[in-house]
């Protein structure tokens, strides 16, 4: 009977609404975000100006020209890039070797690196920011990179051994007998081989950085600030300025949406990885 | 030049033991063939020489240099798998180029190997292709080709021809002979094939349990198998072993007649019995007898054809010169 009424012509329709209704679910925040940062810091908290109100860029103008918020957007750029580069600089090789070679204990540092995730961040806050302004790294691009790269280590490194694991060890071990060095494995056989892996590894590394916001509003006060840090700076005493901060967040979120919508088909094979197999 | 030599080697996979302390010669320009049934080590046993795997003690030496600590990439040695394990993102022309691009040898050099190489093996059409549009075949000549062509001091075959169908076998299996014959470089080709194994050795080693049972040539050790388990292994179809009072008449444990060596004779014959089944080839007709008062089932191979069927008598004379005689402990006695 489940299968009849699964293949029906309403059943179909019905899953397509409700997909769509899903899909508008999950929208309409950003729908939402983007409609109020067209309106004025006034007209965004006044119900009768829900739809229907008169557009302005007031506020983006006002972000660009008196928040800086290029140099937020920059600080974005350079730590997410950064941090990325250098996780699957230490993610690839320490996951080729723990998928090809091996030991008794490969199975217990990944869980153990797993386990760091675990710990919860408030809970090494003060240590951090106290350890991190006496050696004097407090607000650097640095920090904010190292930062970055030490929290998503353990998901990357676990993504990445996945994927090589899909690889034929005889593969690898072809390319040794031909006369490469590890080095030269990595290189020639393994990333051309999982590049889709890596680059989908690479885009869930790159988001998380741009959106991570504790460390990065908690470490950071104007050098080496992200966007995060200029939306949690558009928090003002007098209460909030829903325009402006609409303003923020869509700029803020933007670049990302933009990133994952031409990405979509690499992400989607990166969030369902191992899935089917 | 490429002599190989394991002395005392063995391996053990954490508390397992799968090599025993193992002493083996293959000399340069051999074709040794490690046979024996799955699980004897054989393939362990190549991965060791390969360096693939670390051994757990002993020494390896190749042209009498000591390559036990000495990674797989600087042995010298090349390995042809029997997954093939070509690269899939390069063409055959790249796969083929690839150890000679990481040697460092001059681009019209590689070229010129690869025309070599694709001419012997047919693949000329082929070299602009991707594994994945090839044939089973065609790849494994592929994996052949990339082996090949850095001129190495061994060839190494892990049961090559094990994922092709039985016709191509036979063509390849000749192809690597003929190679061989070519080239007179040491190979040294592991199968679980007793067929391939006489067919191509000049030196057999039959494993068992990571344990050499026997080495020799391929006549060597079908004349005179050293124990049951190699009697019972060489030469298909199988010897004929037989307990009880017959073999105690040889004054032996057990006694072993390939079907080859029993006669069907009109009378007289040492054994008589009832034809269970008859297998009529043409050139060949193989019987499988019930003998009267033996508990085993005979084979038999009478040349040409013989007209015998289901149920009728038989009388069947091994010849005395070729019954192999075992001890208790199942040892070739003189």
């Amino acid at each position: 009977m489940a299968i009849v009424a699964q293949n029906s012509k309403y059943g179909k329709a019905g899953r397509t609404i409700l997909a769509w209704g899903v899909g508008l679910l999950f929208f309409f925040p950003i729908f939402w975000l983007v409609l109020t940062s067209f309106k004025t810091d006034a007209d965004a908290v006044k119900p009768e100006f829900l739809f229907f109100f008169t557009p302005t860029l007031e506020n983006y103008l006002n972000m660009t020209e008196n928040y800086d918020y290029w140099r937020f957007a920059t600080n974005s750029v350079i730590t997410s890039v950064f941090a990325t580069l250098f996780t699957l600089a230490v993610g690839i090789p320490c996951a080729y070797a723990m998928a090809f070679n091996p030991s008794r204990g490969t199975k217990d540092i990944l869980m153990w690196m797993l386990s760091t995730k675990m710990l919860p961040a408030a809970a090494v806050l003060y240590p951090m920011t106290f350890l991190t302004k006496s050696m004097g790294l407090f607000d650097t691009h640095f920090l904010v990179i190292m930062v970055l790269s030490l929290i998503n280590l353990p998901i990357v490194v676990w993504m990445l051994f996945t994927y090589f694991k899909e690889i034929p060890k005889e593969i690898i071990e072809a390319g040794q007998m031909d006369g490469v060095n590890t080095l030269g494995e990595i290189r020639e056989i393994l990333i051309p081989l999982a590049w889709g892996g890596i680059a989908s590894t690479a885009l869930l590394c790159f988001i998380f950085c741009w959106n991570e916001a504790y460390w990065t509003v908690r470490l950071t006060t104007t050098e080496a600030a992200t966007l995060s840090k200029l939306i949690e700076g558009n928090r003002a005493p007098e209460g909030l300025f829903f325009g402006r901060l609409s303003a923020v967040s869509a700029a803020a979120v933007g670049p990302i949406v933009v990133l994952g919508w031409f990405c979509q088909k690499q992400l989607v094979q990166g969030l369902t990885f191992g899935a089917v197999k | 030049m490429g002599r190989i030599v394991l002395e005392n080697v063995t391996k053990s996979f954490g508390e397992t033991q799968v090599i025993p302390p193992l002493n083996l010669e293959i000399d340069d320009g051999e074709f040794a063939v490690f046979v024996g049934p799955s699980g004897c080590g054989k393939s362990t046993l190549l991965r060791l020489i390969a360096g693939l795997e670390d051994t757990t003690s002993g020494r390896i030496l190749i042209d009498d240099a000591d390559v036990t600590e000495v990674s797989p990439s600087k042995r010298g040695l090349s390995m042809v798998f029997q997954t093939y394990a070509l690269y899939p993102h390069m063409t055959v022309r790249k796969n083929i180029a690839f150890p000679m691009r990481m040697a460092g040898l001059s681009e019209e050099e590689q070229e010129k190997r690869i025309m070599t190489a694709a001419e012997s093996l047919n693949l000329v059409d082929y070299l602009d292709r991707k594994p994945g549009q090839l044939s089973g075949g065609q790849r494994q000549r592929v994996a052949i080709g990339r082996a090949i062509v850095r001129d190495p001091s061994a060839f190494l075959f892990d049961e090559p021809l094990s994922n092709l169908d039985a016709a191509l076998r036979v063509g390849m299996r000749l192809e690597i002979t003929e190679m061989h014959e070519r080239m007179q470089t040491t190979m040294i080709y592991v199968t679980h094939d007793q067929v391939e194994a006489m067919t191509m050795a000049n030196k057999i080693v039959v494993l068992r349990a990571g344990v050499i049972e026997q080495v020799g040539s391929p006549l060597e050790l079908y004349r005179a198998p050293q124990n049951l388990f190699v009697a019972g292994f060489i030469g298909s179809p199988k010897m004929n072993l037989i307990d009880g009072p017959q073999a105690q008449k040889h004054g032996a444990t057990t006694i072993g007649v390939r079907p080859e060596h029993i006669d069907v004779v009109e009378s007289g014959g040492a054994w008589t019995g009832t034809v269970g089944v008859a297998e009529h080839l043409g050139s060949d007709t193989f019987f499988y007898v019930h003998g009267t008062g033996l508990a085993e089932t005979l084979t038999v191979r009478a040349i040409g054809d013989v007209s015998l069927k289901h149920g009728d008598p038989i009388q069947l004379a091994p010849r005395a010169t070729e019954i192999h005689r075992f001890d208790a402990d199942g040892l070739r006695l003189p």
